[in-house]
């Protein structure tokens, strides 16, 4: 393929996409001259080169677009959603032919005998399409003013406008008046003098295209000079050479700022995958019946070239499923008090060392009940373990492999491949994905992207002998316990070990037995731990020792090694040998921390074996309840363990409430909630239920002083933290749940035996629910 | 004028194989590896390879031999592959030979389990067998649902 060629398909490529935006400005606003006459210019110049290198299809359906695009120019008609569909046919037209030259070197064998006819026919008739209605024009009978655009002449330098006059003379419309003040161009000399005119603006002058195989390049070799220095740097703390470590320093700022702007050069606006978007979005909803306003925020976010084709796919599954199943139809819309017009929202930002990219539509929502009893038919979940889920965990299911809801299956988006795979694909890269969805208000996915991939500053530990590095990105604090204070701070329940951290219970993981290294668990006399944050849970790593923190380049395993889940990769120390990296969010879901993973685990079951009865550990905390009973909830749900003393509580209307950490927690005293639950509901005259008075207040049964500390286990649900009172904090335990029978009271979720003795489940959201139901009629939950 | 071939050679526990020279990247003297824990077993660990991190199998549990005496230090035999390169940990190298196409035989069916699915075929050469392997095989992980635990070095 010859130069001239190449270059004419690397610049309409990038043309296209500007088009396509373009077209749907004009679809939205007809008034705007400056994209008109930019789409114009574009075609003409399309057709320009096409007819000098022999491209005969290419440049026939460039020229019936320009001349369809010449009368909209003069005035003759408006810009309507035909004559938008049918150059979009034409953006698609253009965009096969281009295709096909790149691949076989010829035209190809389109045929675009119809597009052109449409176009030519579009023309003729003034923007009439005979096929579609002309509703849609004549329905925009206002005009806006094209006052302010009548300046385009003294604004824009382009030499084109030295030939404008302005023409009072109104054009018809079909019997419609438009009245406005338009320019006409001179159609003849206008053309040439635009081809010759520079592109666009300036800021396309300052840049340069560079093949992405020589950036690839150049990062490979900053990464090894990384290496490299490190390596220098090692050697020169052990020398006394005052200038040579001089040297070495100014060798050590030149590397850094060396990888910094090369890792600049790869950063890409995310807003180029969101380019394309509009027009998904726009075919989308016509082909569905809906109407959709799309709404991009933070386009101009950077993130690593690999890092953005990585997300390019995942993200277009996310648009399409918004459109497709998400935002409903208008008319249902409407009748649930929404505006006909859905909104899909983008967001993108840079929080603490990552991206974050919002999907956000204000659809129908994800319904918890449909997933659940969607997951139980195909088998993906027992109906038992779908009866311990939270809503959260429920919607979550959707990331199961071969799930969806939808009962038939779009051509768009429902095959069910499509949220495993997203996630798959965003973890790949080192990312995590969350779900987040109210019914009958809307969706949210949020994307959390780590920025780059090659070049990362990094903790070194030690672990069983050998050297492990752990991303700084992911690390919170680093502790040690000697003496006295690992018996005292660590509690090992059951072998269950656990530490306070500032009232926070943190789940400690002990890497040696992680990676099933034959050492102790720690050295004798010290703890080292090391505060991790995998995908919103915390816990603490136990490692031998600590060492520095340095920058280390990431190299990628090999296959063999690929599959092991705890490592994200090996690098090269500064004394030349190999350390591993470790993969912390696979190391918290190996040591069965992240609990949003049981999603993930109960995947991997079902691949083993379908609908067997899962015998799976859970973490639990066991309480008393007054009237002895014994009671348990999963301790994945526990925020906190507390202990106030009563004169701390205090009432905020009918409810019992304590000031705690800056805020106000609200208190449920679980014991007599089960009892008032218990209790059939007293009905006065008008049948609606009697308020209990003090249902909520908390007042110790025995009647003692207001010292008395009461046990308070703190939840965290959904709509915030709530305190639940109970009477003692027994212990926590880890057991499988062999669940003897289903609820026998209001308030229980079932029962079961754990560690020998018969324990309630608690089912905290029917208390929670219930607690609110005895304060009034009110939309949402009480609770901060 | 017949075809030859020319095989890098090596023994491990008194047998003789080899491999296509035009796969074999370099000859290395053992180096100290890091090791990768949860790996499988044939992964003995990862070295530095002029700035590249390559992985490294030992051929003797690849082909499910008896480990090698702990006094014997193995070599490294570095081989190409499309995810870079891999090394083979082998106890001895020999020499690289040029041997004629004409004389390459099937492998003998006594041959049994992963050297079946290993060795192409044989050489009879004047005082052994040499067995031939497939590069791409060897140096791949064993199919199959065994998963061992990494056992310390």
């Amino acid at each position: 393929m010859n130069e001239v060629i190449r270059e004419f398909l690397l610049e309409t490529h990038e043309n296209l996409a500007q088009l396509d935006s373009d077209l749907i400005t004009l679809e939205d606003d007809p008034t705007e001259r400056e994209t008109l006459a930019r789409v114009f210019r574009t075609l003409h110049s399309i057709k320009g080169t096409a007819g000098f290198v022999g491209l005969a299809k290419l440049e026939s359906v460039a020229h019936a677009a320009e001349s369809l695009l010449s009368r909209l120019r003069a005035g003759d008609f408006r810009f309507n959603r035909a004559i938008a569909s049918a150059l979009l046919g034409v953006v698609d037209a253009v965009r096969q032919i281009l295709g096909s030259i790149e691949s076989n070197g010829d035209e190809g064998t389109g045929d675009y005998h119809a597009t052109i006819v449409k176009l030519e026919r579009l023309r003729a008739a003034g923007g009439v399409d005979e096929v579609e209605p002309s509703g849609t024009v004549s329905s925009q009978s206002t005009v806006r003013a094209a006052a302010p655009k009548s300046n385009l002449s003294t604004i824009s330098p382009p030499p084109a406008a030295t030939n404008l006059s302005t023409i009072g003379a109104p054009s018809q419309f079909a019997g419609k008046p438009v009245n406005a003040t338009i320019e006409r161009h001179k159609l003849d000399e206008a053309p040439l003098t635009e081809v010759a005119e520079p592109r666009t603006s300036t800021v396309a002058d300052s840049t340069i295209r560079v093949d992405v195989g020589l950036l690839d390049k150049l990062m490979n070799l900053v990464g090894e000079m990384v290496i490299a220095r490190n390596q220098v740097m090692q050697y020169s703390s052990t020398l006394e050479d005052n200038s040579f470590i001089g040297t070495v320093q100014r060798l050590n700022l030149l590397t850094t700022e060396l990888q910094v702007n090369v890792m600049k050069t790869r950063m890409q606006p995310i807003g180029n995958v969101w380019s394309k978007f509009p027009r998904v979005v726009r075919d989308l909803s016509i082909a569905c019946g809906k109407k959709v306003r799309y709404v991009m925020e933070g386009q101009e976010t950077e993130l690593d070239k690999t890092i953005i084709e990585a997300i390019r796919d995942p993200l277009t599954h996310m648009v399409r499923n918004a459109v497709d199943h998400g935002i409903e139809k208008p008319d249902i819309r409407v009748r649930n008090g929404k505006p006909p017009e859905g909104k899909l929202h983008l967001h993108a930002f840079h929080e603490g060392g990552k991206v974050i990219i919002e999907i956000i539509d204000d659809g129908g929502g994800i319904d918890p009940q449909r997933v659940r009893s969607k997951a139980i038919s195909s088998k993906l979940i027992t109906v038992e373990e779908s009866s311990r889920m939270t809503d959260r965990e429920l919607i979550n299911l959707v990331f199961l492999p071969g799930f969806s809801t939808t009962d038939k299956v779009t051509n768009f988006s429902g095959r069910g491949v499509g949220m495993d795979v997203v996630r798959t694909n965003i973890e790949k890269i080192g990312g995590t994905v969350e779900i987040d969805s109210r019914l009958g208000h809307g969706t949210q996915v949020k994307l959390k992207i780590p920025l780059t991939l090659a070049i990362i500053p990094a903790l070194t530990i030690t672990s069983g002998g050998d050297r492990y590095a752990i991303p700084q990105v992911s690390l919170l604090e680093l502790l040690r316990l000697e003496g006295e204070q690992i018996a005292n701070r660590i509690e090992q329940i059951h072998g269950f070990p656990v530490y306070r951290l500032r009232g926070n219970l943190l789940p400690l993981v002990y890497l040696n037995e992680q990676l099933r290294i034959d050492a102790p668990r720690h050295a004798p006399g010290e703890v080292n731990i090391v505060v991790l944050q995998a995908d919103d849970r915390q816990f603490g790593l136990v490692v031998d020792a600590i060492h520095d923190t340095e920058e280390i380049v990431v190299k990628p395993l090999q296959k063999h090694l690929k599959g092991i889940d705890v490592f994200a990769g090996a690098t090269i120390m500064g004394d030349g040998r190999v350390a591993l990296i470790l993969d912390i969010l696979g190391v918290a879901q190996r040591a069965n921390v992240v609990s949003a993973t049981r999603g993930r685990a109960l995947a991997d079951k079902t691949t083993v074996s379908v609908g067997e009865a899962v015998a799976e550990r859970y973490s639990l905390l066991l309480f008393t309840t007054v009237g002895g009973g014994r009671m348990a909830v999963p301790l994945s749900m526990v925020a906190r363990l507390e202990e106030f003393p009563a004169y701390l509580i205090e009432r905020a209307g009918p409810r019992s409430v304590v000031q705690y950490r800056g805020a106000i927690l609200h208190l449920i005293d679980v014991s007599k909630e089960l009892r008032r639950l218990a209790k059939p509901p007293s009905r006065n005259g008008n049948g609606t239920r009697r308020k209990i008075a003090s249902v909520t207040s908390v007042s110790n049964d025995s009647g003692t002083e207001g010292t008395t500390a009461m046990q308070v286990v703190v939840y965290a649900g959904a709509e915030g933290q709530v305190g639940l009172i109970v009477e003692s904090i027994l212990d926590i335990v880890e057991d499988e749940i062999a669940v003897q029978s289903q609820a026998n009271r209001p308030g229980v979720l079932y029962t079961a035996i754990v560690h020998g003795r018969v324990t309630e489940f608690l089912d905290i959201e029917k208390l929670i629910q219930s607690t609110n139901l005895s304060i009034g009629p009110r939309a949402e939950s009480a609770l901060v | 004028m017949a075809e030859t071939r020319q095989f890098c050679t090596f023994t491990l526990a008194d047998q003789y194989f080899g491999l296509e020279v035009l796969k074999v990247q370099e000859i290395m003297r053992y180096q100290e590896m890091t090791r990768v824990p949860l790996a499988h077993t044939v992964v003995c660990g990862l070295i530095n390879l002029r700035g590249q991190i390559v992985t490294v199998i030992d051929l003797r549990k690849r082909l499910d031999m008896p480990n090698r005496p702990a006094d014997l230090e193995p070599v490294n035999v570095v081989v190409h592959t499309d995810d870079g390169a891999v090394s083979l940990l082998v106890d001895e190298i020999g020499d690289v030979l040029q041997l004629d196409e004409i004389s390459f035989e099937r492998p003998p069916e006594t041959l049994r389990g992963t050297a079946r699915e290993l060795i192409t075929g044989t050489y009879k050469l004047e005082d052994r067998l040499l067995l031939i392997l497939d590069p791409e095989r060897t140096v791949s992980l064993p199919t199959g649902n065994r998963e061992f635990a990494h056992q310390a070095i």
